[in-house]
């Protein structure tokens, strides 16, 4: 397993237009598969179009602990791209006037960034309804200076939401690196014991789950079950809902698909499984990802990619809700991803 | 042609046996998608089931396809390998249990 960026590797799929040449060339250029424009078209849904913003999403960087094979943001402790005071303040000025009801922070590790905690006081006092934390659950274990976070978390009615592929240790650590499923299970535990995650609790704690190789995942329900199933007899572990998150081919997926022979079969199983109920509720239609140094993108996908917003406003510090609805989102072939089966997003499937 | 009688891209191309005559070939896959819908026995045994058959039947499509729909469902590699060993040991019985016939007739040819 690597240890390292594909940045720091000097990896060509660290180029986000050599990603988008690799997406838009072979099977798709000589018309074996059709292109995701040419796709929403026969469905007669393109161009995507967003309706009202209810979702915004913060990166505040890509620093983590972690390096999964599967990372899409190429994250991992090399990575220095932090958002800073000045940004975050732009943005604690559009969350307090926004209309959107859930304000959604992510990274890397977001309580990476050394101003994390002082933005989340903030950022909660502005009453959004649904305040998501993507936290990768071993940064609770990473250091002590962690070890606090699920009561910080819980001071802030902060909705937690952490990434777990298998609930057994094998394909955990397989996908994420030796030890990831141990501090999981560990910072679980911890979170339960706040009361995070609990029948009854309001303090919210749900699962993301990433297949861990070139396959789609399954039934969002069915493998919540057994997640709970598998989670509760072998640990005592309660958590919410599993939200079943398809990989997309960017980064280091992409490379990951290319470097074991299945980006090919990856691209026929995506178009293949294309839903276009689905395509009315990407993501991209509800959301606006907003990258550590405050640019506006239409996903977290095309954040990496560096799609910035075809609109007038591109970054944080000109922000209009209503300027920006008004524009296209930009695709390509990775975003058969969020369209395949029951589609996907970072809120599980929604078709 | 390809030079070989399996080819894994042929899978994907599956559908396309509805080209030639329509009727039976919609009414496989009607059929088929019914067969491996939750039931008495859920999809995972289901798919289970697929894949100790598809090693005895020896398809290599079958098998791609159903070691895929496992890894979709979560199903550990120590369960699917439990299902091929229930398929194997089947079918080492059924030859094996040929053995009889085979004391049956020593038996009875010998004095
Ligand atoms: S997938 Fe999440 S936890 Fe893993 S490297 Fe990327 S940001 Fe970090
Ligand atoms: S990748 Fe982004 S832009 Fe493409 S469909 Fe998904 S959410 Fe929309």
């Amino acid at each position: 397993m690597a240890t390292k960026s594909l940045l720091k590797r000097n990896n060509e799929l660290a180029n986000a237009n050599r990603q988008l040449e690799i997406l838009s060339n072979g099977i798709f250029a000589d018309g074996e598969l059709p292109t995701f424009k040419d796709k929403i078209t026969q469905t007669g849904q393109f161009p995507l179009r967003p309706r009202k913003l209810e979702i915004l999403q913060i990166n505040v960087g890509y620093m983590c602990n972690q390096v999964c094979e599967h990372c899409h943001v190429d994250a991992g402790p090399d990575r220095k791209e932090i958002m800073t005071v000045e940004t975050m303040k732009q943005c604690l000025e559009v969350i307090k006037n926004t209309g959107a009801h859930t304000l959604d922070l992510t990274g890397g590790a977001p309580e990476m960034n050394p101003n994390f905690r002082w933005f989340v006081e903030e950022a909660s006092k502005a009453g959004i309804k649904d305040f998501i934390v993507r936290s990768n659950l071993t940064i609770i274990r990473a250091n002590k200076k962690y070890y606090d976070l699920p009561e910080f978390f819980k001071k802030h009615n902060v909705h937690v939401v952490s990434s777990m592929p298998h609930w057994t240790r094998g394909k955990t650590d397989k996908q994420r690196g030796d030890g990831v499923f141990d501090k999981s299970i560990k910072a679980l535990q911890e979170l339960n014991a706040v009361g995070y995650g609990m029948p009854d609790s309001d303090l919210r704690l749900d699962l993301v789950y990433n297949p861990s190789g070139a396959f789609l995942p399954g039934d969002q329900m069915a493998l919540e079950a057994d997640f709970k199933k598998g989670l509760m007899e072998d640990f005592g572990i309660s958590f919410h809902n599993l939200f079943a998150i398809t990989n997309l081919p960017i980064s280091r997926f992409l490379d990951y698909l290319i470097a074991s022979e299945n980006y090919e079969d990856y691209m026929y199983a995506l178009v293949e499984a294309y839903n276009p109920s689905a395509v009315q509720n990407v993501m991209c239609t509800n959301t606006i990802s907003v990258s550590w140094d405050g640019w506006l993108y239409d996903c977290d996908f095309n954040q990496m990619l560096d799609l910035k917003v075809a609109s007038k406003v591109k970054h944080i510090s000109e922000y209009n809700e209503e300027v920006i609805r008004n524009r296209d989102i930009i695709i390509s072939q990775h975003c058969y991803g969020c369209t395949a089966g029951a589609g996907s997003s970072c809120q599980g499937t929604v078709a | 042609m390809s030079k070989s009688y399996y080819d894994p891209a042929d899978l994907r191309k599956f559908g396309k046996i509805t080209e030639w005559s329509e009727e039976l070939g919609t009414s496989f896959f009607d059929y088929y998608g019914k067969v491996f819908q939750e039931g008495a026995l859920s999809a995972r045994e289901k798919s289970l089931i697929a894949l100790a058959v598809s090693h005895v039947v020896k398809c290599p499509y079958c098998i791609d396809a159903y070691t895929k729909d496992g890894l979709q469902r979560g199903i550990t590699k120590e369960e699917m390998m439990e299902a091929v060993h229930a398929g194997a040991a089947i079918e080492a019985g059924a030859s094996l249990v040929h053995g009889v016939q085979m004391m049956n007739k020593y038996e009875k040819l010998s004095m």
